[in-house]
């Protein structure tokens, strides 16, 4: 009877316990880049020169990169290192964290390196400064010559830890060169890392180039040049410098695009005023008509999951963007706006497509999730086109030109990014004019 | 069968007795409290940061041109405030509180910075809303120094049963709050982002001990992003301790719960 009693009485408490407890909802917060401190990384008294790489500079340098790209993303603001008190030399053995509080930094970013036998060794460590405990620690060994890589891996790394989403700074753009007047461009294909950096020519610019496109592994490039005075879809080995023509088609074909298992190349042929929309199996060299209509069906782009295809035609009248299954059933039309649209890509995770649109003389860089609802425009501007997506489809690297004067005088092309949230919008440096940006896949997965 | 009944009536009435103790509103009658105006929302004032105060101090300075007295606890001279307790109908019943309130209200005792806090008093006094609230504190302040006297108010009743905070107090803390959480920008905003954080507070406000209550989900496959978000949140508490919690009534906060969902404003 007594313990019932009891039972009785500690179950009210409990009830009333309960109810004591405060509860406080907290909705909203400060949107302000996160404030992070990178630290030079230290050098290992024991390093060697290598090349002509300066030793002692390596720790700035390799932090510069990364700050850099940290404060390209908008999502982070790397601060001054002028106000460290710490110096590198201690901070990547045990940080004083109060010192870094004491500069409102939230997160730390503290390492070594040691230059070896020809080998570079690099370690890096991202600290929570108000939990005043290590997040991740990494360590890596290439060749020195790579040291600018390493500083994109550790971007990444750093990147996906403090976002959720994996990072896009081990990557690269190819686009079109373009230098000379208006009326007499020489265009050329170019390769760079996403931050402007190593730039490469791939072509001599005999020919007009456009439209270049990665395959999913980044050793392949499909683009359009002339052949024989036709426009033609080609192949180009990176590594090995090797180019052909995709396939034996009797006119033009253009905007390719590879499958997302790199497998097929995707692309338009168009005869006697009509264009349609093929594949071709790289192995078996095996054509495949997709669209069979009288319209003119261009630019396709897959699905990440490689069951669907986007791409715009003219079938209602007006350039639209329309879906369909990778069988060529099921089409679909998802844009419904006033306007034209063009050049769709659908996003790597799946969810959005990005396109372009003209609107009453003035061209914008849009998303719509890949059913057509929830339709945003990023971007407007005079002209600008051929949005590609970065490898973790946050950011929209894309082209835009200006107007030209007299004889073509005045006119620039430039790449530009832009978050999907319509923010953090950038020009992106590079040595000549550029247009038909696309971005490639994470060269370290 | 009779001990059985005996037992089953014992039962039951124990019951009853319990349910009466433990509801405090089945035995206390709420007390019909008129509209009282009390120097305790001076005190609430300085402990609360709404930033409400260009506001306040407009209509004060609308007050003052037009010569108007609203509460006489504003006014600095002490003559002025001697006379304030006359003019205030105060009931029977709440002659101690009373007495409590009269000392309060010597000007000698007003520190400077309360003075000016005592700005948003205007506003307060003229927001009906506020004044609720603040009558709340001013009953859990005089049912401390009535020590023994058990006959808490309806509100003071409600405030510690359902939140333990008075509203000022509540927006306080979030306020504080909302400066300290830098939230990742990368975050999709059609997950469930629900993170909730049990703190145990010392009396300073500072944290004594936290924990995440979903930290399991923290280190599913797929959940990068919520392992991102609770981070962030712990990290705002902790950067923004020692936390703006009451002076008063520490049993009743010392252990909080903060929710933190930026699902709002990522959709913005």
């Amino acid at each position: 009877m007594k313990k019932l009693l009891y039972i009785f009485v500690i179950i009210f408490f409990q009830f009333n316990a309960a109810y004591s407890l405060i509860e406080v909802d907290i909705t909203r917060g400060n949107l302000d880049p996160l404030p992070i401190a990178v630290s030079p990384l230290h050098v290992d008294n024991k390093s060697e020169n290598y090349e002509d790489i300066k030793v002692k500079e390596l720790g700035d340098l390799v932090s510069s990169v990364i700050e850099k790209n940290f404060l390209s993303t908008g999502l982070f603001n790397p601060l001054d290192k002028d106000a460290f008190v710490q110096k590198p030399d201690i901070a990547h053995l045990k940080p004083r964290f109060e010192d870094w509080r004491l500069i409102t930094a939230q997160a730390l970013v503290t390492g070594k390196l040691l230059i070896k036998d020809g080998k570079l060794k690099v370690e890096f460590r991202l600290w929570d400064l108000a939990a005043s405990q290590e997040m991740i620690a990494i360590a890596f060994t290439t060749t020195p010559s790579n040291w600018r890589r390493v500083a994109h891996i550790i971007s990444d790394k750093i990147y996906e830890r403090l976002t959720g989403e994996s990072g896009y700074f081990d990557t690269r753009i190819i686009y079109v060169s373009e230098t000379g007047l208006k009326t007499a461009r020489v265009k050329r294909l170019a390769i760079m890392d996403q931050d402007g950096a190593n730039t490469k020519y791939l072509t001599l610019g005999n020919e007009l180039v456009l439209t270049p496109r990665f395959s999913p592994t980044n050793q392949l490039v499909t683009y359009m040049s002339y052949f024989r005075n036709l426009p033609r879809v080609y192949l180009l080995d990176i590594e090995t410098g090797t180019q052909e023509v995709v396939g034996n088609f009797p006119g033009m074909t253009f905007a390719p695009r590879f499958s997302p298992d790199g497998k097929k190349i995707i692309m338009s042929f168009a005869k006697e005023g009509n264009s349609d929309i093929y594949t071709m199996d790289l192995e078996s060299r095996l054509v495949e008509k997709i669209t069979e209509d009288s319209s003119i069906d261009t630019s396709p782009s897959f699905s990440p999951d490689g069951k669907y295809i986007c791409f715009n035609s003219d079938r209602s009248g007006l350039q639209q963007i329309y879906t369909m299954k990778s069988d060529g059933t099921n089409v679909k039309r998802i844009s419904f706006g006033n306007g034209i649209y063009g050049t769709p890509v659908w996003s790597p995770r799946g969810d959005l497509i990005a396109f372009t649109k003209m609107r009453a003389g003035k061209f914008y860089i849009g998303v719509m999730r890949s059913d057509g609802t929830g339709e945003r425009l990023l971007t407007e501007n005079y002209y600008q086109e051929a949005p590609s997506w970065s490898p973790n489809g946050r950011l929209l690297v894309f082209y835009r030109e200006t107007k030209s004067g007299k004889d073509g005088l005045g006119f620039t092309a430039k790449l530009w990014s832009i978050d999907i949230t319509g923010y953090n919008e950038r020009e992106l440096k590079t040595e000549t004019d550029a247009s038909d940006p696309s971005w490639s896949s994470l060269l370290s997965k | 069968m009779t001990k059985s009944l005996i037992y089953s009536l014992s039962f039951h009435a124990v019951m009853i007795l319990l349910t009466v103790l433990s509801l405090p509103f089945m035995i206390r009658q709420p007390v019909d409290l008129p509209p009282i105006i009390s120097v305790e929302l001076i005190q609430i004032s300085n402990k609360t940061n709404i930033p409400f105060a260009p506001k306040a101090r407009k209509v004060i300075e609308k007050v003052k041109e037009k010569e108007e007295r609203v509460v006489s606890e504003q006014a600095p001279p002490s003559a002025k405030a001697k006379e304030k307790p006359d003019r205030i109908p105060l009931p029977k019943k709440q002659d101690e509180k009373k007495e409590l309130v009269k000392k309060k209200q010597n000007p000698k005792e007003i520190k400077p910075e309360i003075r000016q806090a005592s700005e948003f008093e205007k506003k307060e006094i003229i927001d009906t809303n506020q004044i609720a609230a603040l009558i709340d504190k001013a009953k859990e302040e005089s049912a401390k120094v009535k020590k023994n006297d058990k006959k808490l108010t309806q509100s003071s009743v409600k405030n510690s049963f359902a939140t333990g905070l008075t509203l000022s107090e509540e927006d306080a803390l979030r306020a504080q709050i909302f400066g300290c959480w830098t939230v990742p920008l990368g975050l999709p905003y059609d997950d469930n982002l629900l993170v909730r954080i049990k703190l145990e507070l010392k009396q300073d406000g500072t944290i004594g001990k936290s924990e995440i209550l979903d930290h399991e989900r923290m280190n599913r496959p797929g959940q990068k992003f919520y392992k991102v978000l609770a981070e962030s949140a712990l990290r705002a508490v902790r950067i923004c301790q020692p936390l703006r919690v009451p002076q008063t009534g520490y049993d009743k906060w010392k252990t909080i719960q903060l929710n933190f969902n930026p699902t709002e404003m990522l959709k913005g």
